[in-house]
This record gives C-alpha cells, sequence and structure tokens, in this order.
C-alpha cells in the first residue's frame, strides 16, 4: 500500500498552490488515487500559501494532510511552519535558494535544493516550484518526472510550448539535484 | 462520461449543475462557494442559459422563484450565512411547490463564523430552514465526484417531487480537487418532458397560478396534508445510503458528508488494528435512513457519530435507533478531525463495549429516559453511573430528598 502525504508551501506567487495541482494530476496519470486541498485563507501575493496533496493506492480520505510525509518549503517563514509537522522518517525538501536557517530535526530526512538559482540557470525563476517538484520526484519516486512532464499541458492548458519545455528541463534538473 | 478528470468541488458541482440541464443561476459571493458562480458566470451563457450576479441573496432566491415558475431547471447556492438569508425565499419556493436546486457549501458558524468547512448546518437543512411547515431533499456528498453527480439527482427529485433539493458540502468538498467522472449523459433541457404547472404564454390554455399563499378557509390544510403525503412517499422510497463492513461489526461509525470520508480513513486503521468496525453513511439527510440504522441495532453492539458540529446529526441517529442501541458522539464543532483523532475515538468506544457486555445486551429497556449530558461518556461509564443513580432513587423514596 502507498501513501504520500504533501505539504508545500511558500510565498503566494511561487507557484505552491498550482505545484501542487500539477503533483495531483500526474498521481491522476499514474493510476493513483490523489487529493489536493489549498489553504484558502485570506492569502495573497506576497503572503504565504500552502497546500496539501494526497497521493495513494487506496481511497484517500482526508485531503488535509496534518501530518505529512513530504513537505517541500519554498521560503523561510514556511520552514519554522511546516518542518515540526513532518513524520518521523519522512522528508523535507527546502529550497536553499531562499532558506537560509537550518531544519532542526534529525529524525527526518532534509534534501536542499537551490530552486530559485536552477530555474536561473534554466530561464527563470518562475519555474522554481518545478525544481522543487523534480526533487520531490527524484527523492521519493511518488510520481515519475516523466508523469508530470506529461501533466504540464493538461494543468497549463494555454502555456507555449516552449515554456512547458522549459518546464521540463526544470523538472529533470530538481531530479537530479536531489539524488 | 468517460475519463476522470481532476476538478474543484465546487467547479464540479456548477458543471455538474450545467450538464444536468441547469439553465439558470443567480447568487452572490460568499466563501468557500466561490467557483461555483464564478464557474457559471462564463459557462452557462455558451450552453444559452442565463447567469446573474444578484445585488443580494434575497434577491438571488427571489429571482429563482420566478425562473423555477417556468419550468426551467434553476439553481443557486452560498455558503452559512448565505443560506440564511435565503431561507425566507427557500419557503416560499416550497410553498409553492416549485422545484429547484441549490447547494450549501458549509462554512464554520454561528454569524460570519469563519471560511473554513464545517458542518454546522445540518438542523437548519434537515428540518426546513425557513419558515412553516416544510421539507427539502437533503443529498450530501463525500467526495468531488458526487458533488459533480448530485446535481442531477437533485433536479430529477425536485421536479418528480415539486420541492427544492439541495446539497449539504461544506469548505473542504467544495474546496478540494480530486478526480471526477460524470456518470451521466448530457441533459438537453428542450427535451425535457413539458410541467403541466408552469408559467409562461398561457395562449390556448388554462390560466396557471404559482403562490405560496391560500386565505380560503381550510384550503392551506389540504394542501399541507397533500404535501405531507408526498414527505411519507419520499421517506418511503428515497432513501439513499451507504454501508461498508456493516456486517458483524461491533462499532458501527455513523457520519456523512467529510467527516465520513475522514471515518473511512480511521476506520482503515482501527481493521488493521482488529478490531470489527464499519461505516454507515446516509447519502440522504432528508430522508433520514431510519430503517437501515434501526437495522444496526440487532447487530453492531454500539453506534459512535462523527460530527463536525456539537451534535446535530447524533440526534437523528439516535430517533432512528430509538433507544436500541448505545450512540456515542465525537463533536468537533467547526473542527477537523484528522484519521488518528477518530481513531482514538473508535477505540475509545470499543473499550467500552468490552468493560460492559452484558450490560450492552440489556441495554433496550433501560435506555428510555436519557438525561441531558451522558451522550459523551461509555458504555461502561453509563452502567455505573445509572447503577449509582438507581441506588440514590431508591434512598430517595425511603428517606426523602434533599
Amino acid at each position: 500500500m502507498m501513501y504520500q502525504g504533501i505539504r508545500i508551501s511558500g510565498f503566494g506567487g511561487q507557484g505552491v498552490i498550482s505545484a501542487g495541482i500539477l503533483l495531483a494530476q500526474a498521481g491522476l496519470l499514474e493510476g493513483k488515487n490523489v487529493s489536493w486541498f489549498p489553504a484558502y485563507g485570506a492569502e495573497m501575493r506576497g503572503g504565504t500559501a500552502n497546500c496539501s496533496v494526497v497521493i495513494a493506492s487506496d481511497e484517500v480520505s482526508s485531503p488535509v494532510v496534518s501530518r505529512p510525509d513530504t513537505v517541500i518549503v519554498m521560503n523561510e517563514p514556511s520552514l519554522a511552519k511546516f518542518e515540526p509537522l513532518v513524520k518521523p522518517g519522512g522528508l523535507l525538501i527546502i529550497n536553499s535558494s531562499l532558506v537560509k536557517s537550518q531544519p532542526t530535526r534529525k529524525d527526518i530526512r532534509v534534501v536542499a535544493v537551490a530552486c530559485n538559482k536552477i530555474a536561473e540557470e534554466v530561464g527563470t525563476t518562475k519555474i522554481a516550484n518545478m525544481v522543487a517538484l523534480g526533487a520531490f520526484a527524484g527523492a521519493t519516486g511518488a510520481v515519475s518526472v516523466d508523469g508530470i512532464a506529461k501533466a504540464l499541458p493538461k494543468v497549463f492548458k494555454r502555456a507555449k510550448p516552449e515554456m512547458l519545455q522549459m518546464n521540463v528541463t526544470a523538472l529533470k534538473m530538481g531530479a537530479a539535484a536531489a539524488k | 462520461m468517460g475519463e476522470k478528470i481532476l476538478m474543484k468541488g465546487n467547479e464540479a458541482l456548477a458543471e455538474g449543475a450545467i450538464r444536468a440541464g441547469c439553465r439558470f443561476f443567480s447568487g452572490y459571493p460568499i466563501t468557500p462557494q466561490n467557483e461555483v458562480p464564478e464557474y457559471m458566470s462564463w459557462r452557462l451563457p455558451d450552453e444559452g442559459g442565463t447567469f446573474i450576479q444578484a445585488e443580494s441573496e434575497v434577491a438571488a432566491i427571489n429571482m429563482i422563484y420566478g425562473a423555477a415558475a417556468t419550468g426551467i431547471r434553476a439553481m443557486t447556492s452560498s455558503s452559512s450565512p448565505g443560506i440564511s438569508l435565503k431561507q425566507e425565499g427557500i419557503s416560499y419556493c416550497a410553498g409553492a411547490d416549485l422545484p429547484f436546486f441549490y447547494a450549501n457549501v458549509v462554512r464554520g458558524g454561528p454569524g460570519l463564523g469563519n471560511i473554513a468547512a464545517a458542518q454546522g448546518d445540518y438542523n437548519q437543512s434537515v428540518r426546513g430552514g425557513g419558515h412553516g411547515d416544510y421539507r427539502v431533499i437533503v443529498m450530501a456528498p463525500n467526495s468531488v465526484d458526487e458533488m459533480g453527480n448530485f446535481p442531477k439527482l437533485c433536479f430529477e427529485l425536485a421536479e418528480k417531487y415539486r420541492m427544492p433539493a439541495m446539497v449539504l458540502a461544506d469548505g473542504i468538498l467544495g474546496q478540494m480537487m480530486e478526480p471526477i467522472e460524470f456518470k451521466f449523459e448530457r441533459v438537453d433541457p428542450a427535451k425535457l418532458p413539458a410541467k403541466d404547472w408552469a408559467l409562461g404564454n398561457s395562449a390556448g390554455r388554462a390560466k396557471r397560478v404559482v403562490k405560496s399563499y391560500d386565505l380560503r378557509e381550510g384550503e392551506l390544510e389540504k394542501i399541507n396534508l397533500r404535501r405531507m403525503a408526498a414527505y411519507r412517499k419520499i421517506e418511503q422510497d428515497e432513501v439513499r445510503f451507504e454501508a461498508k463492513n456493516c456486517e458483524g461489526a461491533d462499532l458501527v461509525v455513523v457520519a456523512y458528508g467529510t467527516s465520513s470520508r475522514i471515518a473511512a480513513g480511521a476506520i482503515k486503521l482501527a481493521r488493521d488494528k482488529g478490531l470489527k468496525v464499519g461505516l454507515f453513511r446516509p447519502i440522504t439527510l432528508w430522508p433520514f435512513p431510519k430503517k437501515q440504522l434501526a437495522g444496526l441495532a440487532g447487530k453492531a453492539k454500539k453506534l459512535l457519530v462523527v460530527e463536525m458540529s456539537m451534535g446535530q446529526f447524533v440526534d437523528d441517529v439516535r430517533l432512528a435507533v430509538n433507544g436500541a442501541i448505545a450512540v456515542d458522539l465525537y463533536a468537533r464543532p467547526a473542527g477537523i478531525p484528522s484519521a488518528e483523532e477518530v481513531m482514538a475515538e473508535i477505540e475509545k468506544a470499543c473499550q467500552g463495549i468490552k468493560a460492559a457486555p452484558a450490560a450492552t445486551a440489556a441495554a433496550p429497556k433501560q435506555r428510555g429516559r436519557p438525561k441531558g449530558s451522558k451522550n459523551k461518556k461509555t458504555k461502561a461509564k453509563r452502567t455505573v453511573r445509572k447503577r449509582a443513580a438507581r441506588k440514590q432513587a431508591k434512598r430517595g423514596r425511603k428517606g426523602g430528598r434533599r
């Protein structure tokens, strides 16, 4: 039985919400049960935003992930908020381009990836979220980079092909950085 | 029909309604249901329908009254405070025997409350909600898939019995995304049978009147009795529920909507530990699956109600089993339990069963006069208390009470 509860958190505008949707879509394409649930309070651009994603072989019970197997932290405030929630033995992916503090937990696996820096090398920091998703795929295998790539045009229906290609490159580089 | 697509609950609800033939929507924004009117605003015109953002909830529901009176499939949606504002109009529609569909994507309350998921509007939904003597059909989805597929059922039931029908959802079901498959053919409104009561061009036929008002001596009661008979028939014929692993279960968890899917996760954990636990989920909250719940009494040893409210839903469960089986309550008013928390309650309830097996068998006759706040107590504690109470009562009879 496979179950991955994921929390993705960062600044509004970093694409944490759409990264979550993409992850759920990828899981769906790979035949898994999935759910996605956003924090829909007073979120705004520049504030913090987060979402829950579940990818599982069984039916998803609660879409609200309170004890995540994996947390993806895209900015500094998210580390303090979400590090304590990770399940013991779980995974914490940190965007080390923006998160300067060190995680304190010793009972979890930490993968630091310079998402912004890598994204900039690919072409734009806008796709730092894709680097993080690539890192997630590389570190967990819960979904494949290929699966996320296939999900891209389903989620971003009006995206230009060259933009999609950059996203795929970012995914691959993220996966490589996590290994 | 066809492939599974990833969709938000609110959007699935709106798309489901359109595919079911809805061609009129009026509403007023409120979180967490805003995606419904947003989706309707661009999607309905494509289908030749009408979307109106009204100036208020009161205006929106009265537009529904007008639209429904012409026989068109009309819908409105809102969240808790907005639904309260619409209750007068819903009562008028019920009084005028108008079929329409509405959804309440419930948020925390009372008052403005918060915008998180809750189940505090249970009583308002299943007891009518507005003034006067009436019912509405209440369907409680627990997935995005059901959010998308229930609007069609609601329209059909509403038209069959000429009354309002609603979906009772919550912030989680509205906001979450999940795969959905629309399991029905698109309804072409032009091909729906003509309604012999609907208003419109009256040339060449007798005039028709749609109203919720009758001042003739004794007439209103006749109308209400006719309506009552229809309600009885609905209670006979239209009950829907889901029972999972209830056969041979010691404990059956009873929950609806979001609570039921969280409970399902908890039950999985419990069964992995060897506990015999089942799930009973009413899908229609009115009509309520009374008989089916009562049927659990001889089989399971106890029921555990899980609801995201103080204890509204549990009242209907207790009425249904009528004292024949112990009913525990795990109440989370404006809180969202985790599967682990529900699991802890399941374990607690199961311990109660083991601790007092004899008392459980003798329970039905004793449990006639529940006293106030005993509900949350486990079976064992309740039995001990009862014994003490009986002793005290004896003493009271002999020695007088101070």
